[in-house]
């Protein structure tokens, strides 16, 4: 496809993630920054696609998109508020929070600017993608996959055993 | 390739030569191409509904030993027909607590999964809108946003039965999800690719549903969760809780939503059709009797696998009684998921086990 068709659709995608983003922190209603974090998600994995990174914008729509539902799901059954329109209130941190904000802010956009971007000759086809990720995780980082894998299986246990209740031993 | 050209590739190619000189743009046709490729997508799931409301209440009669629709039009062919008809003239109300825009959105969002699905399903040979090399992978992550408006419909319905169906169906759908997706994982070892043709090809000398059995049983009843149809309706439980997440939709809203349970049914059929059954190929059989079938075009196969999974499935809807909540949740964690990893173990000791003995 040609240039314009990409130029367009990256401006779309970048107002699709933007604002809903800028949506996410500046909407009262709890339920309506989760809607519109999956939109972000999804406007972030369009932008993968634009990049040649189609396995890596499947990964993020399902890990990330798809699991906002239990997000929404958590966020109706942890807020106790009469009226949802307030769950997602501002407080006193604001100043605080801006400040932090900026920081980080402009500690990625001086890394992202005084980094070099090699540029690749030619274009990774995405059979090799999905096999350069396996081989990366199941040969040259199989320690850390695995421990990585071990420590969210002790944790889900462990957040099962706390709501559930441990029988005294 | 085939000799004898496929009439619906002839036509595809009859179409492009046809806006080639009239655009100019190679770039501009191919836009257009996906543009028709979508409306062709369109036109099946539309017309598919139609009929498969009519199948589904012509079977669930059988089943009962009573007719079914059998009035409007040729054994009531055109009841559809007088029922969307009547749907469309219906009162569209909206309830005055609901979330107005969540609840306007969520009927419309809820196609949004299941028309992308569609772009990567293999209706017969080059016969397929886009051939991603990550194909399969790509219909589960757009299916596992399904979840989503139906949250969005429940929530904000603003209705306990509504929120009830669907916190339900998050905790269904996410459950299931995951044997679904550990079903196919044996057939993507054993082809070692992702991409949908390629999956279809490797099938020419004898379908996966003979070397995953085990599987394919996994997908059937995952997918059967996964379209929220009998016996693991428990979303829309009429008799607990009024019809879940749908409580509140009427007229055509109400309408979107059986449309898209009906898309979902065809995808999911289509799918096992792909990954199972061997996809756009004839059934495996000797070559006298093969090329006696060649003129059967793969798209007919193709769909005549996919309903008869639509039966097998309307079949379950009708001779199973609906699962509780809590045997729900032990099935799909304590039976299939294990059942599914287990299969996986198998099916890599099973792949080594052949390279040893071919000396591979």
């Amino acid at each position: 496809m040609n240039e314009t068709v990409y130029v367009i659709a990256f401006y779309i995608l970048a107002a699709i993630v933007l604002f809903s983003a800028i949506g996410v922190v500046v909407l009262k209603n709890i339920v309506h920054s989760a809607l519109l974090l999956a939109l972000t998600f999804v406007g972030v994995a369009g932008i993968y696609v634009l990049l040649n990174a189609d396995y890596l914008a499947a990964v993020q729509v399902m890990v990330y998109a798809g699991a906002i539902a239990i997000l929404i799901a958590f966020g109706v059954m942890l807020t106790r508020r009469p009226n949802m329109k307030e769950s997602n209130p501002f407080n006193s941190s604001a100043v605080v929070g801006f400040v932090v904000a900026a920081g980080l802010f402009g500690t990625m956009a001086w890394a992202i600017l005084t980094t070099t971007f090699p540029l690749g000759l030619t274009a990774p086809t995405d059979e090799i993608s999905v096999r350069g990720v396996a081989k990366l995780l199941l040969e040259d980082y199989t320690v850390s996959f695995e421990a990585a894998a071990l420590l969210l299986t002790v944790a889900m246990a462990g957040a099962i055993i706390i709501a559930k209740g441990a029988k005294k031993a | 390739m085939n000799t004898n050209q496929d009439i619906l590739l002839t036509i595809a190619a009859t179409l492009r030569s046809f806006l080639d000189p009239l655009l100019g743009n190679p770039d501009v046709v191919d836009v257009t191409m996906y543009g028709v490729a979508l409306a062709a997508i369109l036109g099946i799931i539309f017309g598919n509904a139609v009929i498969l409301v009519w199948a589904e209440r012509k079977v669930a009669g059988y089943m009962q030993s009573r007719p079914g629709p059998n009035r409007v039009g040729p054994i009531g062919l055109l009841q559809t027909v007088a029922d969307t008809i009547k749907l469309i003239t219906k009162e569209d109300i909206r309830p005055k607590g609901v979330d107005r825009w969540v609840w306007f959105l969520a009927p419309v969002v809820l196609f949004v999964p299941t028309l992308a699905a569609y772009a990567v399903f293999p209706f017969s040979e080059g016969l397929i809108a886009v051939d991603l090399n990550i194909g399969l992978f790509y219909f589960l992550a757009v299916a596992s946003t399904v979840t989503i408006p139906f949250l969005m419909a429940g929530w904000s319905s603003n209705n306990k039965y509504s929120l009830i169906g669907g916190m339900r169906s998050v905790a269904q759908m996410v459950s299931y999800e995951i044997p679904l997706v550990f079903s196919l994982i044996g057939v993507v070892m054993l082809v070692g690719s992702l991409k949908m043709s390629s999956i279809v090809e490797a099938q020419s000398g004898i379908w996966f549903i003979f070397l995953q059995p085990v599987a394919f049983l996994i997908y059937v009843i995952a997918a059967t969760a996964e379209t929220n149809r009998t016996p693991f309706d428990l979303v829309e439980g009429e008799s607990e809780i009024v019809a879940g997440p749908m409580t509140e939709y009427s007229g055509m809203k109400w309408s979107l939503f059986f449309l898209a349970e009906y898309a979902n049914l065809f995808a999911v059929s289509a799918i096992a059709t792909t990954v199972f059954l061997g996809g756009w190929q004839p059934p495996p059989m000797p070559a006298v009797m093969r090329d006696a079938v060649a003129f059967i075009p793969g798209w007919i196969w193709f769909a005549a696998k996919t309903y008869f999974m639509i039966f097998l499935f309307m079949w379950f809807r009708w001779t199973f009684p609906r699962f509780r909540v809590d045997q729900l949740m032990s099935f799909g964690w304590k039976v299939l998921l294990p059942l599914a990893l287990a299969n996986i173990l198998v099916t890599g000791v099973g792949i080594y086990a052949y390279r040893i003995a071919i000396g591979g």
